[in-house]
């Protein structure tokens, strides 16, 4: 059987991973170097860079800390009964089950131009949907579990008891913190971040709905991509999904890498 | 005292910062769009639901969804298996790239499934001659569901598979049962709940699909048009409260599939 299973193994790979990915690199070189950088050196193309760029900083930043913090909450706390925590938990897996349109969706209908919280805002000259604001909120929404789902199984493998030990022994808990919780949990938040990164940047649908995709404003690299395939202008669109191919290639031998020191640490 | 108390008003602001950001982000939205969709009462949501293009557009995804669930169960428990079992060359890098669609952009996924498959292709020309359409009709999509849930049903059944007991398998093998046999009636029993779990999470993940839907589907209305897609038309068109309602179905679902999941793992967990 063995002799049968590799083989189709392989061929399942060719075809769905391997296949798309040279296309999309023979797709961007389609007309050769100097379409490629034609098409990131548009004026749009690096803006959408660079706003994917900004959003994938400002996320990864709050989803880190928040994230170790709230699973440090849900794994430790004494101040929350079991029942309630594993509410949480369950909430805390939501994000994962709405699709990111909807998730955009929610964000305007909250905080859209029409709602009175959007409009007191208005009023006071924050902008948030259509904006780079919403854009970081929808985004914060798809990607929050990812980082707490990898460092809880980490503080719940670890236990308590040496942080026990080190408050009993009077260190304060930042102390406390950085020199016993930290160093177990380094690895898992590294791959937490990644994980992170990964997701911010090819995020699409909540930033679609929340942005407007406005040239040169709010459009992001993906969004970009979709634009110029609508209009028909796919050797751009190639040229930046490249890009981001590539970033995804970079960042799985990373997440590989950060797994790989996870399991010895 | 005076540093303990300090540090006391300090946790206590920290604790409720996190708890009222995490609900804030996550518990709010969730509610706001239940209230909006039946901001206008019960008729005007049932209006919303009963229009055919809107429930054609769910049914669609729910079956393609299904679809490539099922694509997915098979082709995911055969590369588990056999990413585990056997030692071959490129084994490790076989394993690294079956995360590459959980790390690469949807639209992108979307982009390179229209390359591929698109009427300039060669793949798609030749279906052309032989009389049936792949991209904008409905095996682009489930196409495009396959490539983004792929590594949902390996991941979930690679665990299982290492902590199996080999002893059950040489037992069965002594005792003159058939390979086949084997597999069937001692190692796809253990496996059951990661397939199931990974299959429930693949479907979940494909109904809510939509960049990579998007570009290869065409979305004709009744036609190829998937719900999440439908909810897109229904925002830019300004009609909120109709894409709030479609929302809320799929959302329902798609909640008490994962609840189902968490039950499923929490029941082979306390085992």
């Amino acid at each position: 059987m063995k002799k049968v299973w590799i083989p189709i193994t392989y061929l399942i790979f060719i075809i769905l991973i391997i296949i798309p990915l040279i296309r999309i690199f023979t797709g961007a070189m389609g007309d050769g170097w100097g379409g490629f950088s034609d098409a990131l050196s548009r004026p749009e193309a690096l803006h959408a860079l660079m706003m994917t760029g900004l959003i994938t900083i400002v996320v990864t930043i709050i989803n880190t800390l928040f994230g170790v913090m709230l699973s440090l909450y849900l794994v430790r706390a004494e101040w929350l009964s079991g029942k309630l925590k594993q509410l949480l938990n369950s909430v805390l897996d939501l994000p994962f089950a709405v699709s990111p349109i909807i998730g955009g969706l929610m964000i305007v209908l909250l905080l859209g131009p029409n709602t009175a919280l959007g409009s007191l805002l208005n009023d006071a000259g924050i902008s948030i949907v259509y904006a780079f604001p919403g854009m970081v909120i929808a985004t914060l929404f798809v990607t929050f579990p990812m980082m707490v789902r990898e460092i809880m199984p980490v503080l719940q493998e670890i236990g308590s008891s040496q942080e026990e030990a080190a408050s009993t022994l009077g260190a304060y808990s930042w102390y406390t913190f950085w020199k016993v919780t930290w160093p177990a949990i380094r690895w898992g938040v590294i791959y937490g971040v990644v994980l992170t990164v990964a997701r911010c940047f090819g995020e699409f649908g909540a930033v679609l709905v929340v942005s407007g995709n406005i040239i040169n404003k709010t459009q992001t690299a993906t969004t970009l991509v979709y634009q110029d395939v609508e209009n028909f202008n796919v050797t751009a669109a190639n040229g930046v999904a490249l890009v981001l191919a590539a970033f995804s290639v970079g960042l799985l031998l990373l997440m590989e890498w950060a797994k790989k020191r996870k399991e010895v640490h | 005292m005076n540093l303990k108390f300090r540090s006391r008003w300090w946790s206590f602001g920290f604790r409720s910062t996190v708890m009222l950001y995490f609900i804030m982000l996550i518990v709010i939205p969730i509610i706001g769009i239940y209230t909006q969709s039946f901001s206008l009462g019960w008729t005007p949501f049932y209006e919303s639901i009963s229009d055919p293009l809107a429930w054609k557009a769910v049914l669609l995804t729910v079956k393609l969804a299904l679809i490539a669930a099922i694509i997915n169960i098979l082709i995911g428990t055969m590369i588990g298996w056999t990413l585990n079992r056997y030692k071959f060359a490129g084994r490790r890098l076989l394993n690294s790239l079956v995360d590459l669609p959980f790390a690469l952009p949807t639209a992108v996924g979307g982009l390179m499934i229209l390359l591929l498959l698109g009427p300039n292709s060669v793949v798609g020309s030749l279906a052309e001659k032989l009389g049936f359409e792949i991209v904008f009709h409905e095996p682009a999509i489930v196409v495009a569901m396959v490539f983004v849930t792929f590594p949902f049903v390996i991941r979930a059944v690679q665990p299982l598979l290492e902590e199996l007991d080999k002893s059950e398998e040489e037992a069965a093998y002594t005792m003159g049962a058939t390979k086949a046999k084997t597999f069937i009636s001692i190692i796809f029993p253990s496996l059951l709940p990661g397939v199931l779990s990974g299959g429930m999470l693949a479907f979940s993940r494909a109904l809510a699909e939509f960049g990579a839907v998007v570009l290869v589907a065409g979305n004709i209305p009744g036609k190829t048009l998937i719900a999440s897609v439908y909810i897109y038309g229904e925002i830019e068109s300004d009609n909120s409260q109709g894409a709030a309602a479609v929302s809320i179905v799929l959302l329902t679902f798609s909640f008490l599939i994962l609840w189902v999941v968490s039950r499923v793992q929490a029941r082979r967990h306390s085992k």
